[in-house]
Order: structure tokens, then sequence, then C-alpha cells
């Protein structure tokens, strides 16, 4: 399973009060595991990554194993602690406004 | 027994005031949405309990929430039946989709509009401004977005469209971002001819459409704005809000950048209204619900210096349709006062006598239950006051 953790504003939204543990089918990508996440909170498409873009919002950073992996390419490998579920990768808002 | 229910937008969520028609004793409920920007809050006419509502985050994006029991609980549009809510009381479906149309078929094919540097800038979508839910259908709903566009929702909220006619039209590569953004902040829909719906956006200017939003064209007619190139020109002017009385729906009042206007042509030619007003700089305007010659604004002290003239709160009243203002003072702070009132932030309710309000930046809402005579604070301490929207209810809504 994989591990996901969200900042406290879309935890609310989803209704999530801990960690998200996710079933991903092949590849563990960034795109595979918010793909996985989306489909079970489609409130939360739009939120991390743009409808039409799939980018990245601009304020939200992925980090995992103390890497931040935000500009990693969506389909590259995330590191196997997460793909196997030991560290989770981490959804992060960025700390902005003062 | 009438009631009346506040619907109040804030930088960090949104609060539901509602009194009887006496207008004295208020309850507050809220933070809905706690920590998210609610730009706009707004009821159905058809059926007041149906209330939508714009949540966004410059982190997360927006989200358009819907409540059918008068704000009581919430939803996402699009929810699954027997999900409604979450244990938490938060939705579950999606309803956040604003995509611009591009297609040669539906839309034009426009992507670009005037940055702050004269270039062209390609369209972003950012957040919803303004909800105007439609006169005769509680699942029809129009939403005024940022970069500006207008889209329309047949199905609730849950899915929208874009009205691609408006930003097709032809001026949109003018178009330029306002100080706030380029919003799309005010929708107004004629009630006596279906087809007819005005828009303003900053800084584009206003447009009116007859034909239920497949053709629009611009009314700027007679606004004059000193800070663009040509001051005359068919769009680049900073219109602020756009009001109009339901039984007169040719009748518009205008708020712009700087100058507050009429026309009593349906836009096609506006004059200058400003008379005796301290400034004539603001961002609300308003008309009284029974009187329609009889109209509300907030002079602001200058586009440098967001705050109201003075340090004096003083809403301004015309009962001649413009030129002629007096000061409303009894019951606002008369000194030390530096608050902003933002253009989607007054309203009016229908009780004879009509109720006005609006919101500060200070976070205080005013209410008057005499037409403006006398103020008192509904509450003082919310958020930065983003919109007030006002619902006139029967004893059994």
């Amino acid at each position: 399973m994989i591990r996901v953790v969200l900042p406290p504003h879309l935890r609310t939204l989803a209704g999530i009060k801990s960690d998200v543990e996710l079933e991903v089918k092949g590849p563990v990508t960034q795109r595979s595991v918010l793909d996985a996440l989306e489909a079970r909170y489609p409130m939360l498409k739009g939120t991390i990554r743009d409808h039409v873009t799939q980018q990245r919002r601009p304020y939200l950073r992925f980090f995992a194993c103390e890497q931040d992996l935000s500009h990693e390419p969506p389909d590259a490998p995330l590191p196997g602690a997460v793909a196997s579920g030991a560290e989770p990768l981490i959804i992060l808002g960025a700390i902005a406004g003062g | 027994m009438s009631k009346v229910r506040v619907l109040v937008g804030t930088r960090k969520g949104a609060f539901i005031l509602t009194s009887d028609g006496k207008r004295e004793k208020w309850d507050v409920s809220g933070p809905h949405f706690a920590g998210w920007e609610l730009y706009h809050v707004k009821g159905s006419p058809v059926d007041p309990n149906r209330i939508y509502a714009s949540q966004s985050s410059g982190w997360f994006g927006q989200v358009i929430q819907r409540s059918d029991d008068g704000g009581k609980t919430w939803i996402q549009p699009g929810t699954p039946l027997g999900e409604t809510t979450t244990p938490e009381g938060m939705p579950k479906g999606e309803s956040n989709k604003f995509v611009y149309d591009i297609s040669t078929e539906t839309g034009k094919p426009l992507t670009t509009h005037q940055w702050y540097d004269g270039k062209q800038h390609p369209w972003e979508f950012k957040r919803v401004w303004h909800l105007e839910p439609s006169l005769t259908d509680q699942n029809t709903v129009y939403a005024g977005v940022e970069d500006a566009a207008l889209f329309r929702s047949t199905d609730g909220g849950q899915n929208w469209k874009e009205v691609s006619g408006l930003r097709g039209h032809g001026t949109g590569p003018k178009w330029q971002p306002g100080a706030g953004g380029m919003c799309l902040h005010t929708i107004l829909l004629d009630p006596s001819n279906p087809g007819r719906i005005f828009i303003a956006i900053s800084a584009a200017g206003a447009f009116r459409t007859d034909d239920g939003g497949k053709t629009w064209k611009p009314i700027n007619r007679g606004l004059k704005s000193q800070y663009i190139p040509d001051p005359t020109a068919e769009v680049g002017h900073c219109v602020h809000h756009v009001a109009m009385n339901p039984s007169r729906p040719g009748v518009l009042f205008m708020q712009k950048h700087w100058d507050v206007m009429r026309s009593d042509d349906a836009g096609d030619s506006w004059k200058e209204i400003s008379g005796n007003l301290p400034t004539d700089f603001g961002f609300v305007i308003d008309v009284h619900a029974h009187e329609p010659e009889t109209i509300y604004v907030v002079p602001i002290k200058s586009d440098a210096e967001h705050y109201v003239h003075e340090g004096k709160l003083r809403v301004y009243r015309s009962r001649t349709g413009g030129n002629e203002w007096e000061a409303l003072t009894k019951g606002l702070p008369q000194k030390d006062c530096y608050v902003n009132v933002l253009r989607d932030a007054m309203a009016v309710d229908s009780l004879d006598k009509c109720g006005i309000y609006f919101g500060t930046t200070g976070g205080q809402v005013y209410a008057s239950a005499d037409a403006g005579d006398s103020w008192a604070p509904i509450v003082r301490d919310l958020p930065a006051v983003l919109s007030v929207e006002v619902q006139t209810l029967s004893g059994s809504n």
C-alpha cells in the first residue's frame, strides 16, 4: 500500500483524518499515485494539479524520503521506500504569505 | 413573519447571519469552510434554501459548494447519491472544473489577453469571483471568474461550461487585469428579458448580451478613464461594480474606478452622477429595493489609499438617482476608521423599510433597517469581508 500525507485543508476537504493508503497498480509514480488518490477522493481533482495541464499547483510540493521531488517528471518512479509503503509521499502546502 | 439571512464571504470562511424582520437581534453561524477564501455566497431566488458558495485558496484552487437547506449543510455538487457529506461535514463530489472553451466549433480560439506590460498573456483560470443563480431555475447558475470569463452550470453547480461568446466577441485581447486581477465580478440578469445579461470586468468594462450569451457587445460609451491611453476607448475601463433595481432593469448604476455613473438605456450610454460626493472613487454601489432612484455608495479616498475618506465611514445616499448625495453616518464610526468596502460587499433586503447591509475589510458587517438612516454592526470582528448578500425569507423558510 502506498501512503500519502495531505496538507490539513485537503484532509478537511476530503474528510480524511490521517494518512491515506492507496493501492496503486503498475509503476509507482507521482502520476499513478495522484490518479489513485483522485479516483478515491474526486473532490481533490484540481486541488493538487491542474485539471487540464495536470501540472502541480504552484504552492504545493511533493516530498518523500527527505527529498524534494516536486520537479521530478510525473512518470519518474518514486523512491522504493514509497513504493513499498515504508515511507509516505508527502504533499505539502508551501509556506507563503508572510 | 419575515426573516432575513445575510450571507457573508470573508478571507477565512463564510458566515451566515440571521434575524427576524425587525433586524435587531442576530444569530451568527460560521466559519463555514474555515481558512478558505469565500469570494461570494449567494442564494437562489427560486429556492432560497439553495445557496451557492465560491470557496478558493491560493494553494488549492477553486471549489464550488452548494447548500440545499439554507446553509446548514453543504455538498460539492456531483456528490454521489447517498454520500452527501463526510462525518466532518465536508462534501465528496467534484465541482471545480472551469476550463476555457477554445474549440473552433463552440468558442473562439482566444488564448491571450493584454498583460501589465502591454504584451499578450495566456488566459489562466484562478478563481470564481461571483456566482449569480438563475431567476427561474434553481439548478442554473452563472459564475464570473478570473481570468475574466463567464461560465454557466445547468446541473446545480456540478459541471461548468464557458459562455464563450463573451471572451470571443472580439475585444478580448485588449482586456487587462486591474490591481485585483482580471476578474469578471458583476453579473446582472434582466428579470424582464430572459436573453439579456449584463456583466462587468476589471479592467475591460461592461458588456451586454441580448440573446442569452451567444453574442455580446461592450456598453461603455460615456465612460471616461484618464488612466488609459484613450480615455473614451470602447474597452479598457476599470468598472468596479454595477447595480440595478429589478423593477427597472434598463436603468443601471455603476461605480467605476473613479466616477459614479448611470445609464437609462441598458448601458448603451452612460452619464456621470458623482455630484457632491467627497470622492468618487469606490467599489460598492446598490439600489433601494422599493425606490429605484435611491442609490447607495461608500466613497473611498483614492486608488492609492483604499480606505474611507477622512477616517469616517460614511454611506452616501442619493434619492434623486445621483448627483445629489447625503452622508449617512448615524451608528457608523466617524473617526480613526480606515477600512475598505469591497465591490460585492453591499446588499439590500426587500422588507419595508428596506434594509441595507455592507461588510468591511476590518471584519464588520453593518446593517440598517431604515434604508440607511441609522446603522448598527451585526458582527464586528470577522475576517476581512469580501462579499455580502441578503435573502428576504418568508416564515416557512
